[in-house]
Formats: C-alpha cells, structure tokens, sequence
C-alpha cells in the first residue's frame, strides 16, 4: 500500500530534474510558509533568541533530541540496523542518566558514536520505498511524499508518548518546537537569504532539501552526489568537463 | 525545516576556503598529493585573509582573487547554465564568468565572519572517476561537525576545484538552481542576467 501512495515520475521525465507535479499547489503553500515566516516565525525566532542566553538554547535543543532518539531506536530496529539500535540505545541511556535527563550531551564528549537520526521516512527507504514527487508542507517546509509518511508515522512510534503520562508527554514536543524557533533566531542570515534573497526561493529550498535528503538516506556517502542528478546529457552530476 | 543544514551549506563554503587545515594521515600517491596540496593552498591563501582584519569589502575582494586561483571558476559558472551556456557568444561567456566570480565572492565571502573559532581537518583524498574528492570536517563552535568534499580535476590543465560538497549539498548544483531561476525571471535574456549577477550576492 505505501508503496503506491508515492508517485512515479513518467518515464519521458528528465533525470536531474526534480519530479514536482504538485508544483502550482506548492508554490502556494511555499507563499503561506514565506507570509506566516515574515509576520511571525521570524520576528518570534530572532525575539526567542534574543532574549534565551545561547547555553540555555543549546539545553533545549539537546533536550528534544534526547527526546527523539527512542523513536530512532525504533526506527532503527524496523530498517535491520542492530548496530545503530544499540548505539543510540547508549546514547539515550548516559544522556538520561549522566547527561541529567539529556541537558547535557556526554555520550558526545565520551566519543561515543554519532546518533543515527533514523527517521520512518529512512526506513521506507531501506524497505525499498520509492522517494514520490517533492511536496512542500505547511509550516514545515520541504519534503516527499515519502518523507512525509514517515514524518506522520514517526508522531506514532516514539515511544516516549506511549511511556509517559500526560502532561510530561508533550515535554518532547514543546521542547522540540522551541529549538526550531531556536533554530531560527541562530540561522537568521541563512534562512534570510534563501527566502528573501534567492531568485525563485521555492527553487532553492528544494534543491538544498533534496540533496541533502539524498545525501542523508545514503548514510553520508559522497557517492549520491552522482545518482540523484544523473541525465542523459551528461551535464549534471557528471563530470562537468565531458560535454 | 532545512535551517541548520542550510546554513553550515552556507558556512560550510565559506569556512572551508577559511578554515584550519590540520594535515595528517600517510602520504598518498602523487595525483591524490596534489589534489590536497592544493587545498591546503586555498585554505592557508584565506588565513592570512582572515588574520589582516582588513574590512568585509576588501575581504570579498580578497576572497574573490582566491577563488580566481584555485577553482575552476569557468567550468562552474558554464555548467551552472546548463544547456543555455551553448548559445552564449565568447564575449557574453567572458562577461558572465566575470560577474559569476564577483557574485560567488560576494554571497559566501561575507559570511566570514560566522565561522570564528571554527576549523577543518583534511580526512582523505580518494580518487572518484576522473577527479579527486579531499574529504574534510569542520568543527564550528557550537555544532556538531560535519563533512565537507572538494571535488579536485586537472583536465582544465591545472590542479583546480570545481565543486565543493556539503553534507551532500553541492556548490554547483545550487548555483545551478538559482542562475536558472535568475535566467526565468529575465525570460532567457542572457545580458540582463549578466546586468543582475554584478549586483547580486
């Protein structure tokens, strides 16, 4: 079933192109994310950090991704990746404990090994899953259809939510929607200059998501800077001297 | 969203023609040699940069004359118009790869000052098809590190970059979105974009 919800470009449909059928509906939803960014999200990011000291920011943001990495074990587990199940596993665990509740990131200082950040939209893709046509998400920006399954599943398989009573399960979401808020007031310029700067933002957003979506599903791997942009022409992706 | 990505894409450029380059690991074979000698060219060129304090325009103009040197700036600013670089006159392509110059310059070069404290470290170099690929991280204060490619070739006949590749971001492949867009808004009209990059960035 998941894998006839993700459209299929065409086969005439350009390799290097981005497959965007829904692209009138984005554009729109790209212009309501611009609007609610420029009235609110912006003045309130930069105000949020402005008036929190950055060590108290970075408390937060540590905070909400102690938070989030059961939901990666999990995610872990559905995509057959015992190893990074375990190391996340540590990594919550000495954070929790050591790391006060995950205020503090020792697992980090300790050299332990990066956090996986397995997402639902990963493991679709490690079950094979293809990627769908690029979406833009209300509020939430950039994404695939695929992505965007993922992101609806993962609400449910975090099993914090399950494991905590109410109101300490929401703890996770507030933290994490203020290190976005955060986020934003410490990326100010960057997110400047791609929505307010760039000739076609929507463009730019894209193609900075993709590739780095792309970049991410293949475990960092410098390899995808080929495959993703692969055409006929040999113009993209390709070494640019042979044309 | 994109934020944090976004951004060390934006820091990620800036900071690897800035950073520290802490050479270490066993030698490598000629051609993977040059191809890190002459990054550690590119970042040692901007140190002294940075260390002068001379003000952010002759900074940018600074770091434009750096990457004149040591990138292929023909090959990037072609390949970023695609088809269209085809129907370009030597003089308009003269032009074009002038302002594109200025333009990159200008758009990462004043970002400098967000990576203070930050540094890189060269990991490796591989060969990839018919280019080397230096692999470096870069620490910057406050964020966990990430991984940034330089894509080496000398088919131009010199040892140059044409590409630099942030947690799978790729320099030219961005430009190449935003130079079409540019080219769209003037309906295709070369010159006119040409008008508009000398001022962009």
């Amino acid at each position: 079933m998941l894998v006839t919800a993700c459209a299929k470009p065409g086969p005439d449909h350009p390799p290097g192109e981005p497959f965007d059928p829904y692209e009138n509906t984005n554009r729109k939803i790209h212009e309501f994310n611009r609007s609610v960014d420029r009235a609110l999200i912006r003045p309130a990011g930069k105000g949020y950090s402005n008036f929190l000291p950055d060590d108290i920011e970075t408390l937060i943001g540590r905070f909400a991704f102690n938070l989030s990495l059961p939901g990666s074990i999990v995610n872990n587990i559905l995509q057959g990746n015992g190893r990074g199940a375990t190391e996340d596993t540590y990594r919550f665990v000495v954070n929790s404990t050591m790391g006060l509740g995950g205020f503090f990131d020792p697992a980090s200082e300790i050299g332990m090994p990066k956090p996986t950040k397995a997402d639902f939209g990963q493991t679709l893709y490690a079950w094979g899953v293809r990627e769908g046509a690029y979406v833009e998400l209300p509020l939430l920006g950039p994404s695939t259809e695929r992505a965007t399954v993922g992101k609806v599943v993962d609400l449910f398989t975090n099993p914090l939510t399950y494991a905590l009573e109410s109101p300490q399960n929401y703890y996770g979401t507030i933290a994490s929607a203020s290190s976005r808020l955060s986020d934003r007031g410490r990326y100010s310029e960057t997110i400047d200059s791609i929505l307010y700067q760039s000739a076609d933002s929507y463009s730019q957003a894209q193609s900075l998501y993709l590739q780095n979506r792309r970049f991410k599903l293949g475990n960092g791997s410098g390899d995808t800077y080929l495959d993703p942009y692969d055409d006929p022409y040999g113009e993209e992706g390709e070494d640019p001297y042979d044309q | 969203m994109t934020s944090s990505v976004s951004r060390r894409y934006f820091i990620g450029v800036s900071a690897a023609f800035a950073g520290v380059l802490a050479g270490r690991g066993p030698a490598f074979a000629l051609s993977d040699q040059s191809a890190r000698t002459l990054i550690d060219r590119v970042v040692s060129d901007i140190n002294k940069v940075i260390a002068s304090g001379r003000s952010q325009s002759a900074m940018i103009s600074d770091f434009e004359k750096i990457f004149a040197r040591y990138a292929d700036v023909n090959i990037i600013a072609q390949s970023t118009l695609g088809a269209d670089s085809r129907r370009l006159s030597p003089a308009q392509m003269r032009a074009f790869v002038d302002a594109f110059r200025g333009y990159i310059a200008r758009k990462y070069g004043k970002r400098f000052n967000e990576f203070v404290g930050g540094k890189i470290e060269v990991e490796g170099v591989r060969e990839v098809k018919s280019w080397h690929e230096v692999a470096s991280t870069v620490y910057l204060r406050g964020e966990s590190p990430f991984q940034v490619l330089f894509l080496v070739s000398d088919r131009s006949g010199k040892d140059l970059f044409f590409d630099m590749v942030i947690e799978g971001v790729s320099l030219r492949l961005s430009e190449r979105t935003e130079i079409g867009s540019m080219l769209d808004r003037r309906k295709g009209n070369v010159d006119a974009l040409i008008q508009d990059l000398r001022s962009a960035g």
